[in-house]
């Protein structure tokens, strides 16, 4: 399967299907971002910490751990501590 | 329907138990987090990306998959549990919409396996220092090295896969610093297992091929970066973790994955009033009996739940659960197996500890809580000016622990410093109560979309 693309704020991110959205940042370079807690980024990529939190697709206070990223997901950080969720 | 088992967690531990009880005739819901089966453990990237890595897995996946008697329920957390007439398992489906939904089942094996211990250090808040856990996670789960150049750090003999699975990736793995010094003792004790004896074998062969520096009494006590991690410091450590003066070198690396050891996952558990104990590792367990029940009736543990010990260790321990709650008596063999296998998780709890001298890498300015940016200073404000006597005032009183994630990443941590600045035993308890066991929006709560009980 070919790479698709998401948005992440605002710019495109090339994705390898079947990857998370935390793993598509990460292998796009982009290695933390704000997401509503005081240390932010991808510490333990299973779930636990929270500090991977985004907005998906207007949805916020979502693992990016977790989920598998589909073509065209609209992703953004949390901008400010408390502002997202 | 109420099923007459529901088994939480699909990792080792809860696939073996699914299928003895499905095999011994129950219906059974096997209720997941994950989106695939097979947990932490048996994580494997989805179809487009590749393979499941171990084959028996496999097969242990295809006979619960293909078993008539078992519904999977991928992608369902259990934020909260409610016993009655039945047990009432509240959950909230798929990370990416969360739908509220229901599960109800007769009788309960809680399998919800463990995540990594960490110890907070200067710096280790900065993107590029992960968990040993999460750098696999990234590896088994989408092909992916945590960095170019990565440093593997903490304690245990997880370290070992983790720092070969990052080289098989392309990564350069810079070193692996062990803590602990297990050579002899751990030698010894591989001698009385083979299978192990191999695995380890296996491992050390393959750091050699790759000319990776595996160093013990070794650790990252510092971390830097501008914006992201760009070198750790490695110093050597005495007995007490305390580091040795002038043994620090500074290791260019943009990733480090550390871990000490794993902390069970026991909201869910504790949630039911299950009695709990310490294990020979500090972390807190539930306590069960031969047949690997709780003492709250219809309700079985296994896995990590019960002791870290290991995904073999776990299956068998699954296998017994299953049986026991479907009525089935058990092979004295697998009991056997389950003895030797605990007291060699026994023997790891003793060969690679957590000394207190871990606090002496900690400035004032270093931050413990990474969901409330606490510091140490302010922990250590909040015991010696504030006078709290024990975690969970400790908690109340910093914000150590009331973040996003409830205390899971800091928990440990918090309870030893606070135990370190009163002088009394560390306190497992105190953090680890999460009556809500996943996050859940309000607006959920408030009008639920499901069906009334």
């Amino acid at each position: 399967m070919s790479p698709f693309e998401i948005s992440f704020d605002g710019r495109p991110v090339s994705v390898v299907p079947g990857r998370t959205i935390a793993a598509a940042l990460l292998s796009a370079g982009i290695r933390a971002w704000p997401s509503g807690t005081s240390s932010a980024g991808l510490y333990c990529g299973i779930g636990v910490c929270f500090g991977c939190q985004v907005t998906l697709n207007g949805r916020a206070g979502v693992r990016a751990c977790l989920v598998e990223a589909r073509a065209g997901d609209v992703v953004t950080s949390v901008p400010s501590r408390g502002a997202g969720s | 329907m109420t099923y007459e088992l529901a088994v939480i967690g699909a990792g080792p531990a809860g696939l073996s138990a699914a299928l003895a009880a499905a095999d011994h005739g129950l219906s059974v819901a096997l209720v997941d987090a994950g989106e695939r089966p097979g947990g932490q453990y048996y994580r494997h990237p989805p179809a487009e990306l590749g393979e499941a890595w171990s084959p028996s897995f496999v097969r242990l996946r295809e006979r619960v998959t293909g078993h008539p008697r078992i519904t999977h329920l991928a992608g369902h957390r259990v934020w909260m549990l409610e016993p009655g007439s039945c047990f009432t398992l509240h959950v909230l489906v798929g990370e990416r919409d969360g739908r509220p939904d229901v599960v109800r089942a007769d009788r309960l094996v809680l399998a919800t396996g463990a995540h990594d211990r960490s110890l907070p250090f200067p710096g280790w808040d900065l993107p590029g220092v992960m968990t040993a856990g999460g750098a696999q996670a990234l590896a088994k789960g989408a092909l992916l090295a945590a960095g170019g150049r990565i440093v593997v750090a903490g304690s245990g003999p997880f370290l070992l896969p983790v720092a070969t699975g990052l080289a098989e990736l392309g990564a350069e793995v810079a070193g692996v610093y062990e803590a602990n010094r297990p050579r002899l003792s751990l030698a010894r004790a591989l001698g009385r297992n083979l299978g192990k004896l191999a695995e380890a074998a296996g491992y050390a062969s393959a750091l050699l091929r790759r000319h990776i520096p595996y160093r013990t009494g070794h650790a990252v006590v510092a971390a830097h970066g501008e914006r992201a991690l760009e070198a750790v410091t490695v110093a050597r450590l005495d007995r007490a973790w305390r580091p040795i003066d002038g043994s620090e070198r500074v290791v260019e690396c943009d990733a480090a994955a550390v871990g000490y050891g794993f902390t069970p996952q026991l909201e869910l558990p504790l949630h039911l009033g299950c009695a709990v104990r310490t294990d020979g590792d500090g972390s807190l367990v539930v306590a069960v009996d031969a047949a690997q029940q709780t003492d709250v009736p219809g309700v079985w543990a296994a896995g990590e739940t019960t002791g870290v010990g290991g995904a073999q260790l776990a299956l068998i321990e699954g296998e017994l659960a299953g049986l026991a709650a479907a009525g089935a008596r058990p092979d004295r063999r697998l009991l056997g197996r389950r003895a030797r296998l605990r007291r060699f998780a026994a023997l790891l709890h003793e060969l690679y500890p957590v000394p207190a001298g871990w606090a002496g890498w900690l400035g004032d300015d270093t931050v413990v809580c990474r969901c409330e940016g606490v510091t140490f200073g302010r922990l250590r404000e909040a015991v010696e000016e504030l006078g709290a006597g024990d975690p969970r005032t400790a908690k109340l009183l910093s914000r150590a622990g009331m973040g996003r994630c409830q205390g899971r990443v800091c928990g440990h941590a918090t309870a030893r410093l606070t135990a370190g600045l009163t002088g009394t035993a560390p306190d497992p308890t105190g953090l680890a109560h999460r009556p809500i066991a996943q996050p859940i929006r309000l607006g959920d709560l408030a009008e639920p979309p499901y069906e009334q009980l």
